[in-house]
């Protein structure tokens, strides 16, 4: 079972409900793929273990075999590769590791050398029973896609892995939450959230991913998220007050499942809703 | 000179639309961009009156002509994205472009298309011109999205001689964020005082260094945590980076929100004098 909790914007809380569901439910993967800020172990403090490098791959060019003729300048549709009159000159960063070029180049003059992007880190704990799994991007790197993909290879199809995604509704995002079994949309209920959602429901269901929304902070803001969900048949999972004790705990990183029993329980009702509802394959 | 200020944060939801959203009903002669080109909001607080729109063109996608092809494979097992699954069918969410297919295929059979990917706008509002765009779902080039904004917006500033353009930028490091600062002026880094606020803020301020931009930053909802709001200011403090505003915890900027305006405009309220002087020290920092 994988289960991506997701959103239009950021700060609406899907962290929060990552980790308190992956805690609540015990026994699961939970994979950070927030690789541009991945948060999860902030509420964890797990004992990482690099894992391995996220490679691409990017040209080399031997300047002996060069004749600059250009073609790879020419084929590359990343502006990577540029032809200077004496020489080529490569933007790693631009690259986006197709060898395209290695195969256009007439003299054999290009090769592939790796590059490393971000890394792979894991961490497991007894006393939460739980695994996380964190893809970290580096600084200054603009391919988050790459890092995402790895990440996903752990994942143990023989239990329930939770995958935090990143905000928006790019790349990343596809890329996090196509091939889930269902989604869960974390959205406020202000006209930011609504926005953002809105958003949100576009994106899952043109990749026909099943979803129902969380809404976080229950108590700010106006009705009209609510309103929507009803009007578009959108299943409410669970409400999130907007309450100062959480925002607490939140605060100094403590997930409220730790402190709150209740919504321990709240979490596992969430979660076996989602099962009965995979399993009748959406037509309740 | 055409002076560029843009609003970032590692963490979304930390207030930046606020916080540019209120600078704009500060500033005179002043552009707006809004580069959260994945889930643009800015346009909720504005309502702009839109005067012109504008294609976006990402990143072509291969398209396979069914009939011409004799099913080699050599696209399949060419593409590195795993773009091109059984049946030579091409999955348009995994391909990035390359055109590596396009050259392997011995018939001809598949070329590269050109995709609309999204929309730029150039709109009126009660504050100044505002470019706005909105991002296709799943399209890849958002970062070059946030370029065609960001050029738009220098354009619109030069014909109507502002002296300063205010960009909202998206959250993350990624290519979005880079596009958003490269060749700024000036970040303002918005934060608040969670674990998870100092975590991205490190990480935000590393990428504006690594671009070698100055960076001050805006401490929200400081009296979540007032220890931690210490930590940050502390941490900003040894790395020679300005707090430049601390704003508390409060519904201001929500109930402005439900009523689609700024908080400037939202009666007298505590907030807005702190966002007044948080304007004074920014754009004094940014015209000197």
């Amino acid at each position: 079972m994988k289960i991506a909790i997701a959103s239009g914007k950021g700060g609406t809380g899907k962290t929060t409900v990552a980790v308190n569901l992956a805690l609540a439910l015990g026994n699961a993967q939970l994979l950070d793929c927030d690789v541009e800020e991945p948060n999860c172990n902030l509420f964890l403090g797990f004992d990482l273990k690099k894992q391995e490098d996220v490679i691409i791959t990017v040209p080399e060019v031997d300047s002996h075999k060069c004749s600059l003729c250009g073609k790879c300048a020419e084929f590359c549709q990343y502006n990577a590769i540029a032809k200077l009159p004496r020489s080529i000159m490569l933007f790693p960063k631009l690259c986006h590791g197709c060898g395209g070029c290695v195969l256009v180049c007439p003299e054999n003059a290009i090769t592939e050398k790796k590059r490393s992007i971000g890394i792979i880190e894991k961490g497991t704990n007894e006393y939460f029973n739980t695994e996380l799994l964190q893809g970290t991007l580096n600084i200054g790197e603009p391919m988050a896609s790459p890092v995402i993909r790895q990440l996903q290879a752990h994942i143990d199809e023989s239990t329930v892995a939770i995958i935090d995604s990143p905000p928006g509704t790019a790349c990343p995002v596809i890329t996090s939450v196509a091939e889930m079994d269902y989604c869960v949309l974390v959205t406020e209920p202000t006209p930011f959230g609504l926005n953002d959602l809105i958003l949100a429901v576009d994106v899952v269901r043109q990749l026909g991913v099943q979803f129902g929304v969380v809404i976080n902070r229950h108590g700010i803001g106006d009705g009209k998220v609510e309103e929507y969900c009803r009007a578009e048949k959108i299943p409410i999972l669970m409400k999130i007050p907007d309450d100062r004790e959480i925002a607490v705990l939140y605060s100094k990183g403590i997930p409220f499942v730790e402190q709150m029993p209740l919504w321990k329980e709240n979490f596992r009702e969430l979660y076996r809703y989602i099962c009965k509802f995979i399993s009748y394959q959406g037509g309740f | 000179m055409v002076k560029q200020l843009t609003v970032i944060s590692g963490k979304g939801g930390t207030g930046k639309t606020t916080i540019t959203s209120s600078f704009a009903a500060l500033a005179e002669n002043v552009v707006i961009a809004d580069c959260d080109v994945d889930a643009a909001d800015m346009h909720l607080v504005l309502h702009p009156d839109t005067f012109e729109t504008n294609d976006f063109y990402g990143l072509k996608v291969a398209s396979i002509n069914k009939n011409m092809c004799v099913g080699c494979g050599n696209c399949a097992t060419s593409c590195r994205f795993e773009a091109i699954g059984r049946y030579n069918v091409i999955d348009v969410y995994k391909c990035e472009g390359c055109a590596v297919c396009e050259y392997v295929c011995p018939v001809n059979a598949i070329s590269m298309v050109e995709k609309k990917s999204g929309e730029y706008y150039c709109s009126h509002t009660r504050f100044g011109p505002l470019v706005h765009a909105k991002l296709g779902i799943g399209e890849e080039a958002s970062g070059k999205l946030v370029s065609d904004v960001r050029r738009r917006a220098s354009e619109l500033a030069s014909e109507a001689g502002s002296d300063m353009i205010l960009i909202d930028g998206p959250p993350g490091t990624g290519c979005a964020v880079i596009a958003a600062i490269t060749g700024t002026d000036l970040v303002l880094a918005v934060t608040e005082p969670t674990v998870s606020g100092i975590h991205d803020l490190e990480r935000v301020i590393g990428v504006a260094q690594h671009f070698r931009i100055p960076v001050v930053v805006c401490i929200n909802k400081y009296d979540i945590n007032v220890e931690l709001s210490h930590t940050i200011s502390a941490y900003c403090k040894n790395n020679g980076i300005c707090v430049v505003g601390m704003l508390p915890y409060n519904r201001i900027p929500v109930d402005a929100m439900v009523e689609g305006k700024s908080v400037m405009e939202y009666k007298e309220n505590v907030f807005s004098s702190m966002i007044r002087s948080m304007w004074f020290e920014v754009s004094g920092r940014l015209l000197k």
